[in-house]
């Protein structure tokens, strides 16, 4: 049995169905960042005066990511050009180029996940504060590279070094601590949004990765049996692809930079 | 494919390459503009969500063909919009004291 409009507009809305389906998921991808986003003001607003962190996620990083996001979507549009031209050999090596910009990202971004979860806020006994990165733990004692912090910056504390204090290594016995723990989501709200938006995004890249490799891999014999087909398929995973890099360019600079 | 549809793609591609500098230029200045002091903080927020929206445009408008789609993609988003701008609405709301409701 043919599926209908998979090539052919349909006459009521002008469009191939697909293309009408992407769309309202599309619809429904932007309420779903759109009500973490609201959650993400919220939680900002509501936040204590100088206590929403600044300065705890890499700004070269992020950057980075960000570059790389905008490389892939432009190689995204150039592979469905070259489709379009009949230039399959040129898609082949833009998709390519798209699939190593998505592993890219995640690398990074899983090194940025890593450092958040060797980074620890150990609160001592006598009131003051470590922050930094574990560099050793036995039953002893403990080894960060980092700093002390003043107990009433809480959430703060990186704003607080980056502008007042250096980095050393600081070695604390075990005795001492009354409580540590490491920059995971559930260590205050702006990791548990952070990594909530990211790692939902995260999750979206991995998923336009496996459609984008599996039209460029396994099934890339529909080009050969139904052209027009497969540069639509091109185009809708192209526009999801799109979308994701759209909701980076919002999530770069709240989570990085303001 | 006739010769006047390759002529238009090699259009498009030209203007894709130029939204694309414009997406890279626009991130640089996100980033320079965040360690600018506007003495304001809520200046830089503007600044960078200003930014963000521009380029935002660009990817949709452009990467996404929606500068040219059709009359029911616009529907279709439309309808986004407005769901969209009632949720921020809300918490815009939401955080407005004088929209709580006090029960005691």
């Amino acid at each position: 049995m043919d599926i209908p409009y998979v090539v052919e507009p349909r006459q009521d809305t002008g469009l191939f169905n697909a293309k009408v389906g992407i769309w309202l998921f599309l619809a429904s991808e932007v309420m779903l960042f759109g009500a973490l986003f609201s959650s993400y003001i919220l939680l900002r607003v509501g936040a204590e005066p100088g206590t929403w962190p600044h300065g705890l996620l890499s700004v070269p990083l992020g950057t980075i990511n960000t570059l790389v996001l905008i490389c892939s979507s432009i190689t995204v549009v150039m592979a469905w050009a070259s489709l379009k031209l009949k230039d399959f050999s040129s898609f082949k090596k833009y998709q390519a180029i798209t699939l190593l910009c998505a592993l890219t990202f995640l690398v990074i971004k899983s090194f940025e996940y890593n450092d958040k979860f060797h980074h620890y806020q150990i609160d001592l006994n006598n009131g003051q504060i470590v922050d930094g990165h574990l560099k050793e733990r036995n039953k002893d004692f403990v080894v960060v590279h980092g700093h002390y912090v003043q107990p009433k910056a809480a959430e703060g504390a990186v704003t607080a070094k980056a502008e007042h204090e250096e980095e050393s290594e600081i070695k604390v016995a075990t005795s001492d601590i009354k409580y540590m723990e490491n920059y995971g989501p559930w260590h205050s709200t702006y990791t548990a949004i952070y990594f909530t938006l990211t790692g939902l995004h995260a999750l979206h890249v991995i998923g336009g990765a496996l459609v984008i490799a599996f039209i460029w891999g396994p099934g890339a014999g529909m080009w050969k049996t139904d052209p027009e087909r497969y540069t639509n398929r091109i185009e809708i995973s192209g526009l999801f692809w799109h979308f994701v890099d759209l909701v980076w360019i919002f999530l770069f600079p709240v989570l990085y930079l303001l | 494919m006739s010769d006047h549809d390759a002529h238009d793609i090699k259009k498009s591609v030209s203007r894709y390459l130029f939204v694309f500098y414009a997406l890279l230029f626009g991130t640089l200045v996100t980033v320079g503009a965040s360690y600018i002091p506007f003495g304001n903080h809520e200046i830089n927020i503007a600044v960078a969500l200003a930014i963000a929206c521009t380029k935002g445009f660009l990817v949709a408008g452009y990467f996404m063909h929606l500068i040219s789609e059709r009359k029911m993609i616009y529907g279709i988003l439309i309808a986004t919009v407005f769901f969209f701008a009632g949720l921020m609405y809300l918490t815009i709301w939401s955080m407005n004291p004088n929209s709580l409701v006090h029960l005691h």
